[in-house]
This record gives structure tokens, sequence and C-alpha cells, in this order.
């Protein structure tokens, strides 16, 4: 029998044990964006593991990039790589490494009454649908190169990052920490001892000791969750019908060097192939080969028990095309949409001229006409906060911008000495800044901080609200919590008469906005829960010199 | 048998499910029922104060200057009766030192990592059962457990270094004047015994924060709300938890833009450290000595001396002054 001795059976589980341990590395470096311990009070707060690995081999992400700001950050050069091993080699990153197609490979290997038998072969032939991506990538690369980084909203890893990080990790740890707080107050009788292990276990897997919540996220969810139901109708309907990154491996895989062999002598029809298919590609002898469409799984030449089909390096294109089966017409009208999107998008919300009142960027962060060119909405910086500062945008920045981030202090606030987002933003959107260039607190060995630091906004109070201002009483919580030095947050000490007429001391808080570097302490400290009696506008902020309110001193030795 | 009707037994086969299925949704509506309305919002009842001192002793104040921070630690415990006085074997002692902010050492704003450092050493050698080093941090934990200096210091004495997790907060009434139900961390409901070791420091509001204030990272919540009246609030922490020892942490002080600083220039070094079993008696004593300020203007201790949590005369108690 040809089947036992099937070579490609090896294959195809290397197949899935490369699938499970790229799977893991993705969940271990998500889990891996925060700090350690540190060995000393000296030592700077740094990310030792290289947890932007997925998103810097992601050719996507490096194309549109290089479409938008003509360079390629830092280790996004790593994408090279990938496109060469892809070039020779066809889509395998689809179905040996991709973190989404792994899942989506899981989830439609579940048997239903759909998803077998003829159902599923006739399922799996190629169908039209299969070169919307195409379009859809070429509608990325349109506003990519007008100015744009939208490719990221449905680039795979920036999709599965953002969804992991913002949905499904604090999902999991509110969860934990329910059955956690649990163990440690349930009274079970007699079965008290299994209380121990549940909060050991517990206790040890929590990822955070607080719960973190990311605003504006509803979205994000119904399109995760949407992409994996999908599987249930269609194998892999994502990665055939909609990947704009499986697309861009597709046009690469044109030329790859390994295609399939069709024998047709020695086919006997029994479509086992067809019915393993995970590219909808058309593997059956006697069919025409999508070559763009294969993610090289194996399937069909592991389960052929002819030898009928089988992977060669350079054979002849027999029954095989490499076209992307779009039209020209479509490309243009793809690219011509993309490319038009923004300016219209623009009408409404532009980045020159900052206008949602909310909209406090992290630190590092480009002007709003770059930001946008680099910020492909992955979510490692939200991932990354310790503070649960940042939140992705919902149309705070225009519809161009959703999902990108935004501080919200009243949530948690940018912590003085951190500068993560910075270091793990994989395109540039947050510059590479270090704790003396952010330059809030004095580093060590520094009496003083140098220079002017990275300012975000500027807090303004809301005397309606505020406690001594409105309601006469003692306060000024936000002064303690103000961590410049001086403090931007000083007060004045007046006296006032209370309701009853009684004269008192009272301290009234204000900002100076020549120091204010807007981190939103003072809002997430302000007692006064809903809306805080302090708050942070982006106005002041360094990215942005149009984006001032003071006539400031431009002699040496002010700031 | 026509064709339209269904047999006797059918039929009470399908009424018998009907009816069995019926009654469980019955009982189960009457078992559940709360006719009575709950009520929204529940204060804790039982009040839950902890006095952890040791019973019997009297107040004393020793203040140690010196040029190592961690023997000036040993010769303060020495010269109260030694550690042994304080700490029983297989006691959980929890050590409070003040890590509330993501500051230096040099920087003033948290306590002396080897002061706490020679606590938990003393406190290991005393034989107790565990020894948890804890705060309710105000900057983000890690970096101001690590920052600080004390995570290093603590854990190489012996400490469970603990950083605060929201399900170890529990409500509980104080019974204060101003405060009521807090979430309190629950490290300070189960411990034996208690070191509360502040740093002085300037502070906005309350001018200076010692030993009392320092209680503050006991609790969650939203406890900025305390500032509305931060005598009544220190005195009514002073109350709920009062620490078998305080040990202020002078070594170096916070003068200005206190409680976090930042900049050197507004720290000084005094190279001091005082200890004391009375928690009244050693903020008067620190505030008066670090930051020039009388009794008076340190509004929590008169409301501490009227709980009867000890004497702001601390010039009554025993006094000793050590250098080493």
């Amino acid at each position: 029998m040809a089947t036992s001795e099937n070579r490609f059976r090896y294959l195809r589980n290397a197949r899935r044990v490369s699938q499970g341990l790229f799977f893991l590395l993705f969940m271990v470096l998500l889990l891996q964006t925060n700090i350690d311990a540190l060995d000393s009070p000296d030592e700077l707060p740094q990310i030792s593991a290289p947890v932007d690995f997925f998103l810097e081999i992601n050719p996507l992400i490096a194309v549109t990039t290089v479409l938008s700001t003509h360079t390629l950050y830092r280790n996004l050069i790593l994408a090279v790589v990938l496109i060469v091993a892809t070039l020779f080699l066809g889509r395998f990153f689809c179905g040996w490494v991709c973190p989404m197609g792994s899942i989506n490979h899981a989830l439609a290997a579940i048997k239903s009454r759909r998803m077998k038998g003829r159902h599923r072969i006739g399922q799996n032939a190629w169908k039209p649908y299969q070169r919307w991506k195409y379009g859809i990538l070429v509608v990325m690369l349109g506003a990519a190169l007008a100015g744009s980084a939208l490719a990221g909203l449905l680039d795979p890893i920036s999709l599965l990052t953002r969804s992991m990080a913002l949905l499904v990790l604090p999902a999991y740890n509110v969860l934990t920490q329910d059955v956690y707080s649990w163990s440690l107050h349930a009274q079970l009788g007699a079965f008290d001892f299994l209380l121990t292990p549940v909060s050991w276990v517990t206790y040890a897997t929590l990822i955070r000791a607080e719960q973190v919540v990311f605003h504006h996220t509803f979205l994000i969810l119904l399109l995760f969750v949407g992409i994996l139901v999908a599987n249930r109708f269609i194998t892999r309907f994502w990665c055939r019908g909609l990947c704009p990154l499986g697309a861009l491996l597709g046009v690469f895989s044109k030329v790859s060097i390994v295609s399939l062999e069709k024998r047709t002598a020695l086919c006997t029809d029994c479509n086992r192939c067809a019915l393993h298919c995970q590219g909808g590609d058309n593997p059956k002898p006697g069919d025409t080969w999508h070559k763009t469409e294969c993610h090289l799984c194996m399937n069909c030449v592991a389960s052929c028990p002819e030898a009928g089909i089988a992977f060669r390096f350079f054979p002849q294109r027999e029954q095989t095309t490499t076209a992307v089966n779009i039209s020209r017409r479509a490309v243009l009208a793809s690219a011509g949409a993309g490319m038009l999107a923004i300016p219209v998008l623009r009408t409404a919300t532009h980045p020159d001229r900052p206008s949602d009142p909310t909209l406090v960027r992290p630190p590092g962060s480009l002007h709003e006409r770059e930001f946008l060119t680099r910020c492909i909405r992955c979510g490692e910086c939200m991932n990354v906060c310790p503070n649960n500062a940042l939140h992705p945008t919902f149309m705070q920045a225009g519809a161009e911008g959703i999902w990108s981030p935004m501080l919200i202090p009243r949530i948690g606030y940018c912590e003085p000495t951190c500068v993560l987002c910075s270091q793990v933003c994989p395109t540039g959107a947050i510059d590479e800044i270090t704790e003396e260039e952010k330059a809030w607190v004095p580093t060590a060995g520094k009496q003083e901080t140098d220079g002017p630091p990275i300012r975000i906004g500027i807090a303004f109070y809301d005397t309606g609200r505020c406690l001594p201002y409105a309601m006469a009483r003692e306060c000024i919580v936000c002064e303690e919590w103000c961590p410049t030095t001086p403090k931007s947050i000083y007060f004045e000490e007046v006296e006032q008469r209370d309701r009853d007429g009684n004269y008192m001391y009272l301290k009234l808080p204000r900002v100076d906005p020549g120091i204010c570097v807007g981190c939103g302490a003072c809002t997430f400290a302000c007692p006064v829960k809903g809306a805080p009696a302090i708050y942070v506008t982006p106005v002041g902020e360094t990215r942005n010199p149009q984006n001032r309110i003071l006539l400031e001193d431009q002699s040496p030795g002010r700031q | 048998m026509d064709g339209t009707n269904i047999d006797r037994r059918t039929f009470l086969q399908r009424s018998g499910k009907a009816i069995g299925f019926s009654a469980v949704a019955i009982a189960g509506g009457v078992l559940l029922h709360e006719p009575v309305r709950q009520p929204f919002h529940r204060e804790a009842e039982q009040v839950i104060q902890r006095d952890l001192r040791i019973p019997g002793m009297t107040g004393r104040l020793v203040t140690v200057r010196g040029d190592d921070p961690a023997r000036m630690t040993a010769a303060a415990l020495a010269s109260l009766g030694g550690i042994s006085t304080f700490i029983s074997e297989g006691d959980v002692v929890v050590v409070k030192p003040n890590v509330g902010w993501d500051r230096r050492p040099e920087q003033a704003a948290n306590t002396n990592p080897d002061v706490v450092g020679e606590v938990v050493r003393q406190c290991v050698e005393a034989g107790a059962a565990r020894v948890l080093v804890t705060d309710v941090t105000c900057n983000d934990a890690t970096r101001c457990f690590n920052r600080s200096g004390i995570a290093a210091a603590a854990r190489e004495a012996g400490a469970d270094v603990e950083l605060a997790r929201d399900a170890h907060f529990r409500e509980v009434n104080m019974g204060g004047a101003m405060l009521g139900t807090q979430l309190v961390y629950d490290a300070y409901l189960e411990a034996d015994k208690c070191i509360n070791i502040p740093i002085a420091k300037h502070h906005g509001l309350t001018r200076v924060t010692l030993g009392m204030k320092n209680l503050y990272g006991i609790i969650g919540g939203n406890r900025a709300r305390l500032h509305q009246d931060i005598n009544n609030s220190i005195a009514d922490l002073g109350n709920f938890l009062q620490p078998t020892l305080v040990i202020v942490d002078a070594w170096r002080i916070l003068l200005r833009n206190g409680p976090q600083g930042g900049s050197l220039a507004d720290v000084e070094e005094r190279r001091m450290l005082v200890a004391s079993t009375d928690q009244v008696a050693i903020d008067a004593w620190a505030g008066e000595e670090f930051f020039g300020l009388r009794a008076e203007e340190m509004g929590w201790l008169g409301l501490a001396e009227a709980r009867g949590l000890g004497t702001a005369d601390y010039a009554s108690l025993p006094f000793e002054e050590l250098t080493v």
C-alpha cells in the first residue's frame, strides 16, 4: 500500500507541530509583553523578549508602511526574510506559521453535518469569493499610498494581537480572578481541602493582579468572533476570502519553485485531497490547481492513497494556474477606492486639525499626520501599558484612526518613568524614546531632568465639580499625585465661608500649564467619580507645534 | 383505534411529562422566590479593629543617629528590648514600609530599603512563621517595589513580597468617625503583628507624612476621599490598626514636593531613625524634629489622643538617644 509509505504524512505532522509551536510562541510573546522585576533601583525597565516578532516578520506591515512612510522601520526589515522565503516556497506561512490561520484551521476541522463528506468537498473547491482578499489588499495598498496604515485593521497578526490582548486575555483574567476570589472565601464544609489547589492554580495563572478593562472594543469583538464563526460555514473563510496578508503572500507565491505535481493516471477520484484542502485550491488531478491559494498544509498529499499528487521542486506546471484571477479593472478600482477613501475620511477629521479634546496620544507619538502613516492598530502599546491607560479609539481620531491608541486617564494615567509603549511599537508610530528623553522625573544620578519634557497634554480643572472650588471641602489629591518637580499643580490658600457662614481656610488647586506634562495622574486619582474634576486635553502636546495655548519664552534655559 | 386519537397509555405518558416539568418549574419558582427586597447597599455590620500592640507594654521612644541604616535599626530594636519582645515564634508579621511611589531611595519618597531589610531579618530570626512586606502603592506596584529597592532588600532578608491584588481586599467596617466600611488589604486582618516603617517626608495637605499617615497604604478603593477630612481619617486608620511597633526612617527626608518628590534638591540627608511603641508620640516627635511642627499643627495627633491611641506629649515617655 502506498498509504503507509506516504512520506508526506511526516510533513503533515511536521506542519501540525509547527502550527502548535508558533501559536504557543505567539501567546508566550503576548504574555511576555511587560516588565519583570528589576535587579536594581537604577535599572531601566526593558522588555527582554522579542515581543513584536510576528508583527515584524509581516510583509503586509512592511510593504504598506513602506508605501506610506517610504522607510522600513527598525525590525520590519525582518519581513524581507519572509518575502524571500515565500518567493521560493509559496504561502507556507499561512499553513505552518500564522497563529490566526492555525486557529481557523483548528476550528474548521470540527466536523458537522455541513462540514463533512460531499458538502465539504464542494465547499473546498476554488470559488470566486477567494478573489476578494486581493481586492482588500489593493484597497489597503491604495490607502497606504495615500498616507494611512489602514492595513493593520485587517492584517491577521495585528488583528489577533489586538483581539487577544484587549479581549481574550482580559476575559481570562476576569474568570481567573473570580475563581481565585471565590476560592479564598468559599465554605465547602467537608470539601474545603479542594479550595487550596484551586487558589494556587488561579493565583499562579493570573495575568494581571489588577483587572484591566478596555473601552471601545465592541467592534473588535464582532470582527474577531465573526472570523472564528465563519469557519463553521466555510473552511478558513477568513484565510481564503479576506486576509490581505494571505493575498500578499499569494502574489509572492506566483513565482515560487515548489508546486503540486499531478499524476492524473494514478488518481482514483476518491476526493480525499479535496476533502482536506485548507486553501480551496483544487489539488485533485484533473482540476486546475490554484497555486496562489495553496497554504502548503500537506493535507492533500498526505491523504492521497495512490501517490496521485506530490509537492515537488520545479515540476511541470500542468493543470496549474498562477493567476490571482482579479481583473485589471478591479485592481484599478480597488486601488482608487483605497486612495480616495483617505481624503474623503479627512473631510470629517483632518490630522492637521486636532479636533477631539479627549484624543491624548501616548508619549513619543508622532504628529498625527505621520502617526496615521504608521499606526497599524496592533494594540501592543495597550497590551504593554502597566496602568491600563491606553485604549483603542472609536471615532476620537476619526474613522481613519479607529482602534489607534488613546490615553483615558480616568482608567489609568501615563506612568511617569515608563516608555514601554514606545519600545514595543513595531512601526514607530510611537517613536522609541528613553526615560531621559521623556524627562518627567530625574533619572538615576541626575539632580533634575534634562531639557523639556515630552508633553502629551495639559490638565484643566472643572471648578463646578472640584471639591474645594464647588463644595468648600479639602482635597488636593491631584497635587499629591502630580509627578513633576516642581509640581505643576500648586495651590492657593484662601479664606472661604461654608454654608453656615463660618470662615474656613481652603487650598484651591491650580495648574501651571508651563510645567504640566498631561500624564493624567490627577484625573486618575481625583476622588470625584464619574466625570472627574480635573481632566486632560491634548493641547500643548509636544508632537504638534500648532496645538498650543501659551506663548512660550524661547530664550535658553526656559522650557 | 381510529387514526386521530392516541391511546390511553400515550396520553398518560405525555401529560405526565408536562405535569412533571411544570411541577419542577413551580417548585423552583417557590423555592427561589425572595419575597423581601434585597438591600441595594450593605455596610459591613461587624466593626473590626486590630490592636496588635504587645499587651502591657508602655510607650517608649528611642532615636538613633549613625552612618549605617541597618545598624541603626538594630540598635533601636535592641534598645526597646530586642526583637523577641515584639515577635514571638510562629507569628505572622506584616511589615508596612512606605512604597507609595516609583522613586529611587535617594529621592526619599519611599522607606529606606536597608531599614526594611534589617527589620525583616530580625523578625525571621525571632522565629516568625511568615514575614510579609506589602503596600497598596500609588504608582505601578512593580516599579514602586523594585525601584525603591524594597523588593530586593525584603526578599533577601527572607520576607515574602506581595504586590496588592484585587482579590485580597475585604470590606471591613472600621467603625471610625469618618471611615466606616473600607476595602482593607487582607494581610492586615490576618497578621499577628504589624511593624509600620514610614519615611518622614513632606505632604501638601498634612504638611508632613509620618507613621499614622502611612496606614493609608493598607486600604484600597477610592481612598482619595480621605483628604476631605484627612486628620480624622488618619486618626481612624490609627484606631483601626494599632501597630506592634513604629519605626520612622529619616536617613533621608523629603522637604518639598512631597509626597513624591523627584528632585534631589528637595532631599536632606538626616542619618537618623526613631522607633516607638506609641504611634502618636513618634509622629509628634518626628514632626517637630524634622519639620519644626508643633503638635497642634499636626491635626491628627489631638484626634488620635482623644481616641486613646497614645500621647502627643512624647517628653512624658521614657526616651533614649543613641549614636552608633
